[in-house]
């Protein structure tokens, strides 16, 4: 009988702990050749349709910043919860109720135009998105709920919802009784970056200022040193006059903010009106993104573009090889595996135990490198 | 040392070397230990001695060097293995649960699969053959801290070990539960046993051990027998250099002096199970005084402190006092805006987050009483001007450190202990509440910080000490007040108090005592 045991190192090494996203990503590539092998296909034609012909052309790159401005905003705001060492999950969540209430002026009010409609969508997306963030903010200072059930299970909720009001009070009376809203009018789209090459939007933009903005909250102000302290000593956090329940509730809000100007920018950009679905699960890939990008906003934009191509990737392999899109769900859940199965290497080393008799006397190890 | 005892010695220790990355933590340690006897390892804090124990006892693995037990050289893998070789421990921090019986409790580590019951009886009959009476079926979370440890040591002999391994046992006693312990140690190495006795308190290993290795920064500096050495000559090995005495000056004017901490009928419910409730406490703290109080661990210290820097705030605004105005109502941050600063008992994790660095650590206490120095518009950290700060506390208290600007895990419990305490000091505090200022600390450090909580008082300041160190509260207090089960004992004057008066008053005697009368003389 043989188990196996995680034992902490007394240090860890800082070269690996930078090199970590690369190794998981690379570790990622050989089980994904090995993925597509058993599919039957030759791995290297899947890379290349996979990783490098949707990003050959510059209209496929505004498709890439469409994909990844969502996963970066939200990333984003999710490094701010998890450095706190508070679970938000429910990124999809407030994802979605940012979308709706920022449509909700286009959809009940079409008449209304100009160039006020646009800003006063994003500030109602962001409202939205903080407001549902705040419920299980809430339940946990008040009732000491679990955070990662109540908001996972208020995705449902939000999901539930938008369908139902997409099928129901909010649906387009002309749409031929599709599931859908009324098309937004001019004012309420988001406008293209740079109409001539692409239809990428200013969602990108978002995200880009967002990751900027986040990471000197984080890195230069008082209040980033707040959420540092709060997240990795709780009880110094105490002593420094920080307090836990207004963290929980900054963290959830800012992160729900951003999901929800994710959200809105997503529907008043490349959507333009409510459907059923308006995420393929970005608040959840965000996720993936956060802690792809070590937590740091700057990093989550490179992981940001990494896991839309894995999106785009996903598209591509179905129609050229017609394997499932479902792929580009194995490459991120493989990704995600890795990044923090590598985390775990590094703050740990595994040791095999067998249950032999005490060894008597070994000659002393050789000293392992450093 | 000498080669005609090494067939009497039960552990020989050659060359033992363990490096955490550049530190070497133990460098080439010999250390032999005879059968029968109690073998003081003496050593400040950092020395090393903690790492050597984990080596013997298996938890850590030497980077080279060998383990002889019983002439036979060993690897110790684990501490089942250790066990297993006839090594027992008593760890510093006990490793108990509270919702269990003692009986449960030692049952746990036995994994022998005999019935409870059995354990209980055989503890019982240990425990009294030893003299340290211990009812097997009562719940630890009611227990004392002496009656804790007594199950770590009935655990301990329950595994019929031949080397006993103590480490600082006596930190969590009254004086007169160790003199309960040192028979009991007695008793032991007149069975042959053996005691590896770990512990910085010279007084002590002067009366019960044999011989002594002393370590200092990971090497061995000598062997010797305590009983010929003094004190002194026992802390300058340690240290290796004399240690400064710490000077009382007077106080003068005390009697007319101004309270500037009062804690009025504070009285706080018991907020877990096993925490104490705090239980109608009454205390005056004036300009230019020092105020120790002592106790057991666990008697409500931690909760006292808690109440007192406002990390729990009361009902009752008027039960805690800052410079003549009601505090019961504000947070540590509305106390500290008072004039009052706090220094925690834990270092790491609560005094200071440990993976920060100092500068930020600074930030931690300071935001906002120094909030215009260090925090500029918008909620700006201004860096340089939090470096600046850090290194002139560096530079006043003497830390120690490799960089400039290190992680506060990286520094030593001394250096870094030194630093929290700066941290305060460099604000002029009117009032300072320390719990266990010096606890784990080297006597230099220690010596060095008491000396400033002495200056800080005697300059105006009313200064409030929480230790279980009694001889440093006799060092440095003015007058000494006992926390027993959440009570506290009116405060005697350094004249009348003596070590057995206080502890008598420990150890929960003299409830007369607990009365509190707020008229004093």
């Amino acid at each position: 009988m043989m188990r196996l045991e995680l034992v902490k190192r007394p240090q860890r090494s800082m070269l690996f702990s930078a090199l970590s996203p690369f190794i998981a990503f690379v570790l990622t590539m050989i089980a994904g050749a090995i993925l597509f092998a058993l599919l039957g296909v030759n791995p290297l034609k899947a890379f290349q349709i996979y990783f490098i012909e949707p990003v050959s052309q510059v209209w496929q790159l505004h498709e890439l910043a469409i994909k990844a401005a969502p996963l970066i905003l939200i990333g984003v705001g999710l490094s701010v919860c998890y450095r706190a060492n508070i679970w938000n999950i429910g990124a999809e969540g407030q994802f979605i109720l940012g979308g709706i209430v920022g449509s909700s002026i286009p959809v009940l009010f079409p008449q209304f135009e100009g160039p006020l409609v646009l800003p006063l969508m994003l500030l109602f997306g962001m409202i939205g998105g903080a407001a549902y963030a705040a419920i299980p903010a809430l339940l946990k200072t008040r009732f000491n709920t679990n955070e990662i059930l109540t908001s996972l299970m208020l995705v449902y909720v939000a999901q539930l919802f938008l369908d139902w009001l997409v099928r129901g009070p909010w649906r387009d009376p002309k749409g031929f009784n599709f599931p859908q809203t009324i098309q937004f009018n001019d004012s309420a789209i988001l406008p293209e970056l740079m109409p001539a090459s692409g239809r990428a939007n200013w969602g990108f933009v978002f995200a880009l200022v967002a990751a900027v903005l986040v990471w000197i909250l984080m890195s230069r102000m008082l209040k980033g040193f707040e959420v540092r302290v709060l997240g990795s000593s709780p009880r110094a956090g105490r002593f420094a006059g920080f307090g836990i329940n207004r963290m929980v509730f900054f963290a959830f809000m800012l992160s729900g903010a951003l999901a929800g100007l994710a959200g809105i920018s997503e529907v008043s950009g490349a959507i333009g009106q409510l459907q059923p679905v308006i995420s393929p699960g970005y608040g959840f890939a965000a996720i993936i993104v956060a802690f792809l990008g070590r937590l740091n906003p700057l990093g989550i934009v490179a992981a940001g573009l990494v896991l839309a191509l894995t999106y785009l990737g996903g598209e591509a392999v179905q129609s050229a090889l017609g394997i499932s899109d479902k792929v580009a769900r194995v490459f991120q859940g493989m990704l995600l595996f890795f990044v923090l199965g590598c985390d775990t290497l590094i703050h740990y080393r595994i040791r095999l135990i067998g249950f032999a008799a005490p060894k008597l006397e070994s000659a002393p190890k050789l000293e392992e490198a450093r | 040392m000498s080669a005609n005892q090494d067939d009497a010695n039960l552990l020989e220790v050659r060359g033992l070397t363990k490096t955490f990355g550049t530190l070497t933590a133990c460098d080439h340690i010999d250390l032999n230990v005879a059968k029968g006897e109690i073998h003081a390892l003496l050593g400040e804090n950092g020395a090393g001695k903690s790492t050597l124990v984990k080596m013997l006892f298996g938890t850590l693995e030497p980077n080279s060097g060998e383990i002889v037990w019983n002439g036979q050289a060993v690897t110790i893998t684990n501490p089942g293995f250790a066990k297993n070789l006839g090594i027992g421990m008593v760890f510093q921090h006990f490793s108990l649960f509270e919702a269990l019986t003692a009986a449960e409790n030692i049952a746990l580590s036995l994994d022998d699969g005999s019935p409870i019951s059995t354990i209980a009886a055989k503890a019982r009959a240990l425990s009294y053959s030893y003299g340290l009476p211990l009812d097997p079926q009562s719940l630890v979370g009611d227990l004392s801290v002496g009656e804790r440890q007594r199950i770590e040591i009935i655990r301990c002999l329950l595994q019929t070990p031949q080397l006993i391994i103590l480490d600082e046992p006596t930190s969590v006693l009254t004086p007169q539960e160790a003199d309960k312990l040192f028979e009991t140690l007695e008793r032991l190495r007149s069975e042959g046993k053996s005691i590896l006795y770990i512990s910085h308190r010279l007084e002590e290993v002067k009366r019960i051990c044999d011989r002594a290795t002393v370590l200092r920064h990971g090497k061995v500096v000598g062997h010797c027998n305590p009983r010929k050495e003094t004190a002194a000559s026992l802390a300058r090995m340690m240290v290796g250099t004399d240690v400064q005495a710490v000077v009382r000056a007077p106080a003068q004017g005390i009697e007319t002096a101004q309270p500037l901490l009062e804690i009025r009928a504070l009285s706080r419910k018991p907020a877990t199970p096993f925490s104490i409730p705090l239980r109608d406490i009454n205390l005056a703290v004036r300009a230019g005084e020092v105020i120790g109080i002592a106790g057991v661990a666990g008697n409500g210290q931690g909760e006292f402190f808690e109440s007192v820097s406002g990390e729990v705030q009361q009902q009752d605004a008027a039960s805690v006092r800052i410079r003549g105005k009601d505090a019961g109502g504000l947070s540590i941050t509305g106390r500290r805006l008072m004039g009052a600063a706090f220094v925690p008992e834990e270092r790491l994790g609560h005094g200071a987050a440990p993976r920060m660095k100092l500068s930020e650590n600074l930030l931690l206490s300071r935001h906002a009483t120094d909030g215009k120095v260090f925090v500029g518009a918008g909620g700006m950290v201004k860096s340089d001007a939090i470096y600046a700060a850090a290194q002139r506390i560096i530079k006043a208290m003497d830390v120690r450190k490799s960089t400039p600007d290190p992680e506060a895990a990286a520094l030593s419990g001394g250096n870094l202990q030194k630093f929290i305490v700066g941290r305060e000091l460099d604000r002029r505090p009117s009032v300072m509440v320390v719990n266990q200022p010096t606890w784990g600390v080297d006597a230099g450090a220690a010596a060095h910080i008491r000396q400033t909580l002495i200056e800080l008082a005697r300059s105006g300041s009313a200064v409030l000490v929480i230790s279980q160190d009694l001889d440093e509260l006799f060092e440095i207090s003015d007058a000494i007040a006992v926390m027993h089960n959440g009570e506290l004992s009116k405060p005697l004057p350094i004249a009348e108090a003596t070590f057995e008066k206080i502890g008598l008053l420990m150890g929960g005697a003299e409830p007369g005592h607990a009365e509190h009368a707020l008229e004093t003389s």
